[in-house]
């Protein structure tokens, strides 16, 4: 455990250096407002398809999936299914229409034919609170997989720290970087260090699921019978229903609400991932519309492959691993990944080799939220920047060069921000801000970009209630839902203040987000503008005068 | 929005090309494709969903050693999800691109009907 340790920190150590000497070359790259927002839209389709890989697989879709699937079996499949499907909406509705029409921000196509600052507002709230959920999430999750990768446990000590100040550094080392990457390297920086992330991660999953496969000959059959044995949940194991849906007996309501829940969830997950502002900002990167289709193309073909992998890996953590040692490692089954990393090595080449493995797949697990906090510190700054101060306070007066020097300050603010709240929020229940953040892109976001993309009739007060109403619908009915109080396993255990039964809002928030846009509009007495939609339409469906 | 803005006859290029049939043309072989697809594959994305929350039974019937219906369907979902992405390239190669780009050079050279 110690050799290990030793050499994640030095692994670790190595990738930082890398994605340092990366980021300093990309700011001598970094001239103008391009370079800085969109790297100087010059990446290939292959180099913004690993890059969204990099960016889209979270830690929660690593070690979170991989971990499901250990400890509940089916469900973490039928989890990562809805974080795969969801490339389609972005793929056939969104990314070479976004990539025609706008120039570094999702609010750039959002306001393209209304009016400026309200739509760019509501815009720059939405980009900054999905931002900033998303990060909470990785962050705190960060500062918990420290301790445990690290082996560091209540009452030891680490290089003279204990357990919660090694969490309260790495919470402050992940942020730093992250602002290093953003405010140094702008998006070129960042998109390598995705690239490199992504790189790691599927080679690690791949070597992996090797290994667990070559155990079981490839014979699929007979690792899910061993994992469904080892499970001690038998057949039920392999089948839906252990975490998500889940049949309560002599309880009808409470099925039926949890099973309700499944279908929220799923629905978020598709429609959320292509209203993410960290996602949409990466189609920019690349020189043309073909080359935004063809980025998408090949995130599917790395997301799906990657998905596929997690079957082997979780399944293999299962039967090779078993549930107990995971539980006892971390009730929420994070662990699982360098749990199957480390039996494997010992499994194939002994104690050193047991010792590697996990070193490898523990630095490959810190890359992952380094690319991801990045990723959504980008954006978040891009958004302040360019929607914000450039477009609402300066009214598009500002220069390049004063809106670059604005978004690397909003890096850096955010980052600490982010910090702070993570530190804060690090002792309480957090992991549902990913859903969260998936449901706000899906019931604000998506509405107010597929109405503007395809709804001749859609105007500013059209937007503006799409945006307002699907992020404060979705957040309302989170914060008085069980993941936030009334719960044990709540983020305020101690308090009850919770009526709203379902713990993903989508199934009530999406709908209502659309509603809002329709509603907005037609109440509204301003006409839309014909001559800017012929513009915004032309322009999406033929590239001409794309940026 | 600063756009290199082609030097306009008459009208605004954009509403012109906007308006014409090749245009609509272009609009229509867009929508024709990707709204259907996303309609369908989202059903079908629902329905495994739905399934797998309200037909346990169907879904873990056994369909060869220890895999299931529900493994299958799931993986399925995959192979889906990769021919669609397949077919709109190819589509999108083949209808929507050359239209696109004679539309665009039309729009870029102000020379639009």
């Amino acid at each position: 455990m110690t050799n290990a340790r030793a050499l994640t920190i030095v692994l670790f150590v190595i990738f930082v250096l890398v994605t340092l000497v990366i980021t300093v070359w990309a700011s001598r790259q970094t001239r103008d407002a391009t370079d800085f927002y969109a790297g100087g839209r010059s990446f290939s389709g292959f180099q913004n398809g690993m890059a969204i890989g990099g960016d889209y697989m979270s830690a929660a879709s690593f070690l979170g999936i991989a971990g499901i699937i250990a400890l509940y079996g089916y469900d973490g499949f039928l989890y990562s299914i809805g974080f795969l499907v969801a490339w389609l909406v972005a793929l056939l509705l969104v990314a070479e229409l976004l990539r025609n029409s706008g120039k570094f921000t999702m609010a750039d196509v959002l306001a393209f034919r209304m009016r400026q600052r309200p739509v760019r507002t509501a815009a720059a709230v939405s980009t900054i609170t999905v931002s900033i959920f998303y990060l909470l999430a990785q962050m705190v999750g960060a500062g918990a997989l420290v301790a445990l990768l690290l082996g560091i446990h209540e009452g030891q000590t680490f290089a003279g720290m204990s357990a919660e100040t090694a969490k309260v550094a790495t919470i402050v080392l992940v942020g730093a970087l992250m602002i290093i990457y953003v405010t140094v390297g702008g998006m070129k920086g960042t998109t390598y260090v995705q690239i490199v992330k992504a790189f790691l991660l599927m080679t690690g999953a791949i070597v992996m699921s090797l290994l667990v496969l070559g155990i079981y000959k490839f014979n699929l059959s007979t690792l899910l019978g061993d994992a469904a044995a080892a499970s001690g949940k038998g057949e039920a194991f392999l089948e839906p229903g252990l975490r998500y849906g889940v049949d309560k007996p002599g309880d009808p309501t409470g099925t039926l609400i949890s099973k309700i829940d499944l279908l929220s969830l799923g629905i978020a997950l598709v429609l959320g991932t292509a209203g993410l502002p960290h996602i949409l900002i990466r189609f920019y990167t690349v020189p043309s519309a073909r080359a935004a289709r063809k980025s998408v193309l090949w995130a599917i073909g790395i997301i799906g492959t990657f998905y596929l992998l997690t079957l082997a890996l979780g399944f293999g953590a299962a039967a090779l691993v078993g549930g107990e040692s995971i539980r006892a490692q971390d009730a929420a089954g994070n662990t699982a990944a360098p749990q199957l990393a480390q039996a494997l090595g010992l499994h194939f080449m002994g104690d050193l080799g047991g010792a590697v493995l996990l070193a490898v797949i523990a630095a490959v697990a810190f890359a992952t939220i380094l690319a991801v906090v990045a990723g959504l510190t980008l954006a978040s700054s891009s958004s302040l920047a360019h929607d914000f101060y450039a477009n609402v306070i300066k009214r598009g007066q500002a220069t390049e060069r004063q809106e670059v020097s604005v978004a690397r300050i909003a890096a850096f603010v955010i980052g600490a921000i982010s910090i702070v709240l993570a530190i804060f929020a690090q002792g309480l229940n957090v992991a549902f801000l990913v859903a969260l953040a998936f449901a706000v892109a899906a019931s604000g976001n998506l509405p107010a970009i597929l109405y503007s993309l395809f709804w001749r009739r859609f105007n500013t007060s059209g937007a503006v209630w799409a945006i307002y109403g699907g992020l404060i619908s979705a957040v309302v009915l989170v914060f008085f839902s069980p993941v936030v109080s009334g719960a044990s396993n709540a983020m305020f255990p101690n308090h009850d203040w919770q009526w709203f039964p379902l713990s993903n809002p989508g199934i009530v928030s999406i709908p209502l987000g659309f509603l809002c846009g329709w509603l907005g509009t037609v109440l509204s007495r301003e006409p839309a503008d014909e001559e800017k939609y012929a513009e915004l339409e032309v322009r999406a469906l033929t590239g001409a005068g794309a940026h | 929005m600063s756009t290199e803005a082609p030097p306009t006859s008459a009208a605004n290029p954009y509403l012109a090309t906007q308006r014409s049939p090749e245009f609509a043309g272009l609009r229509r072989a867009l929508r024709r494709f990707v709204f259907p697809m996303t309609v369908a594959f989202f059903l079908w994305y629902a329905l495994y969903v739905i399934l797998s929350a309200y037909a346990r039974g169907f879904m873990s019937l056994k369909l060869v050693g220890h895999i299931n219906v529900a493994l299958v369907f799931g993986l399925l979902q995959f192979v889906t999800t990769f021919l669609i992405a397949w077919l709109y390239e190819r589509y999108a190669t083949r209808r929507l691109e050359p239209v696109a780009e004679r539309l665009k050079a039309q729009v870029e050279n102000g020379d639009a009907q």
